[in-house]
């Protein structure tokens, strides 16, 4: 069993969302935990992290780091690691996260390990690679392990033995500050309301096929209770903001089925979507290579296809 | 002039994507149809308008390929050449093969005080093998620099970097001095292709070779004796194959529901 630190972002008011309880949940399967947390967490958050495990919760007192391009996390981190000495650390695998993982492993001599999806007792770290044509185990050989985990490598849950944390401020350290990144301006990015792309169980993606009008992809999405996603022709075009856009350059989902509309498969698409249980496509073109990876093609104009799917869909669920 | 540029920009020379690639019985990716990654043109188009901004390498601004891998790796360098860059740097020792990001950053932080007086590192927004991400921040670390990285847009007023990122839930603008490392995204810009002028120029430009030993490093550091982490196990995934294909007429949107409805995914 292996003690494990795990870095949480910031906590929502309301409180520890989904993917924070997961990255606890996946800390837990290497051994006790405890937390690194960057904003100073409320009595119920603890007692919430007290719940999932924690043991002891890592603050960095009254420093704000939030101005600031990861050195300084990264500095404070490494800070937390050698007050509780862990065996690993766990972090999200967001830009940031990976970011912070890949300048602790410099600070802590420690291997890092990005874009887990399971993670083993003997820390065995389970990933896809090559756009998602290979599955590799891997191991870290240095004493201390740093991963960064994917959304849904554990499954959200309380411990099954709940601790009351102790509060520990670890101060940022001298000179973190001095070589940073400023963040001088934020915009926040409009929010959908429908599930977030990256743990959304079905994708409904669109492509240059929609011609710019997503309302098809749109319903079918909320009909299944879906999030939205697109290729890049859809996104450099500028109907749907990049954030949407799912490949080698966008973001890699794996939900339990993806449905693609209005997309040829191009490799750098095919990139981000073939780890998905189940593919399906409407295309026009009977050749379009998507049709060589669904489990179920509808060669026909989405235009149609979608709506009947949807309406379908609405009078069974009534 | 103070106002010229010493850019380095990473190129890695990785396995074609387009086409299948393989992990070998070694548990090490085959590289044998390698390219310039893709990825890394987006950086090496950034440097190039930096450069020529401020008139280009007559002014006195210089544009850095460098590349660490098998002597194969020359011909990432020798692309970048005929697409602008001024000179390429070289890395290449038989014990760096197997290296991860840890001893990859390790053996590039060397290259680039070995070369000195940088004010800008550019690099890719990830390789198109690993694609780990890595580099660039760990890079920062170790020499020191502010990172500005995943940037969708680049400038510099004076000697300061100033970049758009766009994250999950917010696009910042991101800024700090010069000298520093930045990563771009293929949002960035429209990089050029090699033109005949450019392949004739790139005969003509200087490619430097460096081994461990120059760097002052040795072989316990780097390659699969100094990398931190280890591949256990590497399966292909079974292809895809393609399942039933149907054409619409007229009733495609019920069967497609009928489908969903057999998986039980509805
Ligand atoms: C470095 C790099 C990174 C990249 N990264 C990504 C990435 O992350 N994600 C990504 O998606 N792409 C990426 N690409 C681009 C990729 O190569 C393709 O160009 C892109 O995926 C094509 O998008 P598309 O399928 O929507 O458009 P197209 O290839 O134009 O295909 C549109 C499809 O829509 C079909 N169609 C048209 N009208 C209809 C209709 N009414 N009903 C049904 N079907 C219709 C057509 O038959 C066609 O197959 C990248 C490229 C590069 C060079």
């Amino acid at each position: 069993m292996t003690s494990t630190l795990v870095y949480l972002d910031v906590i929502p008011a309301e409180g520890l969302g989904k993917p924070q309880l997961e990255l606890l949940a996946a800390g837990r399967i290497l051994g006790p935990i405890s937390a690194a947390v960057v904003t100073q967490p409320s009595d119920a958050v603890v007692r919430e992290l007290g719940e999932h495990g924690v043991e002891t919760v890592y603050t960095p007192g009254d420093a704000d780091l939030s101005g600031y391009l990861v050195a300084p996390q990264a500095a404070w981190l490494a800070a937390v690691a050698s007050a509780a000495q862990p065996g690993a650390v766990v972090l999200d695998n967001s830009f940031e996260g990976k970011e912070i993982a890949g300048r602790l492993g410099v600070r802590l001599d420690a291997g890092v390990i990005t874009d887990v999806v399971a993670l083993e007792g003997d820390g065995t770290a389970h990933k896809t690679v090559l756009a998602g044509s290979y599955e590799v185990s891997a191991k870290v050989t240095s004493p201390v392990a740093v991963f960064a985990v994917k959304p849904g490598a554990a499954e959200a849950a309380p411990a099954p033995v709940a601790a009351s944390p102790a509060v520990k401020a670890i101060e940022v350290p001298e000179g973190a500050f001095a070589r940073a990144a400023r963040i001088t301006a934020r915009t926040d990015r409009p929010r959908s309301g429908r599930p977030e792309l990256t743990e959304a169980a079905i994708v409904v993606a669109g492509g240059r096929g929609t011609d710019g009008d997503f309302g098809p992809i749109e319903d079918l999405a909320d009909a299944l209770g879906a999030a939205v996603g697109a290729s890049r022709a859809a996104t450099d075009a500028g109907w749907i903001s990049h954030d949407f856009q799912v490949g080698q350059t966008g973001k890699t989902v794996s939900p339990q089925l993806y449905i693609s509309a209005g997309i040829s498969g191009a490799i750098q698409q095919k990139a981000g979507m073939q780890t998905a249980k189940v593919i399906v496509a409407v295309n026009s073109d009977p050749e379009s290579p998507v049709f060589e990876i669904a489990d179920f093609g509808v060669v026909g104009d989405l235009f149609k296809v979608l709506p009947q799917a949807t309406e379908e869909i609405k009078r069974r669920r009534a | 002039m103070g106002d010229t540029l010493k850019i380095v920009v990473l190129v890695k020379h990785v396995p074609d994507a387009q086409f299948d690639r393989h992990i070998g019985p070694d548990r090490t990716l085959e590289r044998s149809e390698s390219i310039l990654s893709e990825l890394d043109e987006y950086a090496l188009e950034a440097a190039l308008q930096l450069s020529e901004a401020r008139g280009g390498e007559k002014a006195g601004n210089q544009v850095i390929a460098l590349t660490m891998g098998t002597p194969d790796a020359a011909n990432a360098l020798k692309k970048a050449l005929q697409i602008g860059a001024s000179s390429g740097v070289h890395v290449t020792d038989e014990a760096l093969a197997a290296s991860d990001a840890w001893a990859t950053s390790l053996v590039l932080a060397a290259a680039l005080r070995e070369i000195g007086d940088i004010d800008l590192v550019l690099a890719g927004m990830a390789s198109t093998d690993g694609e780990t991400s890595l580099v660039p921040a760990q890079l920062a670390e170790r020499l020191g620099l502010p990172q500005l990285t995943f940037a969708s847009s680049l400038e510099i007023e004076g000697r300061t970097a100033v970049i758009r990122r766009d994250g999950g839930t917010t696009s910042d603008t991101v800024e700090a001095d010069l000298p520093a490392v930045v990563s771009v995204t293929d949002q960035i810009n429209e990089p050029r292709y090699p033109n005949f002028k450019g392949i004739l120029a790139a005969k003509k430009k200087k490619i430097a070779t460096f081994s461990l030993a120059d760097l002052g490093l040795d072989a316990g550091q780097t390659g699969s004796a100094g990398a931190l982490t280890r591949v256990e196990q590497a399966e292909p995934r079974p292809a895809r194959t393609a399942g039933t294909i149907i054409t619409d007429e007229g009733d495609a949107g019920m069967k497609l529901v009928d489908f969903l409805a057999a998986q039980k995914l509805v």
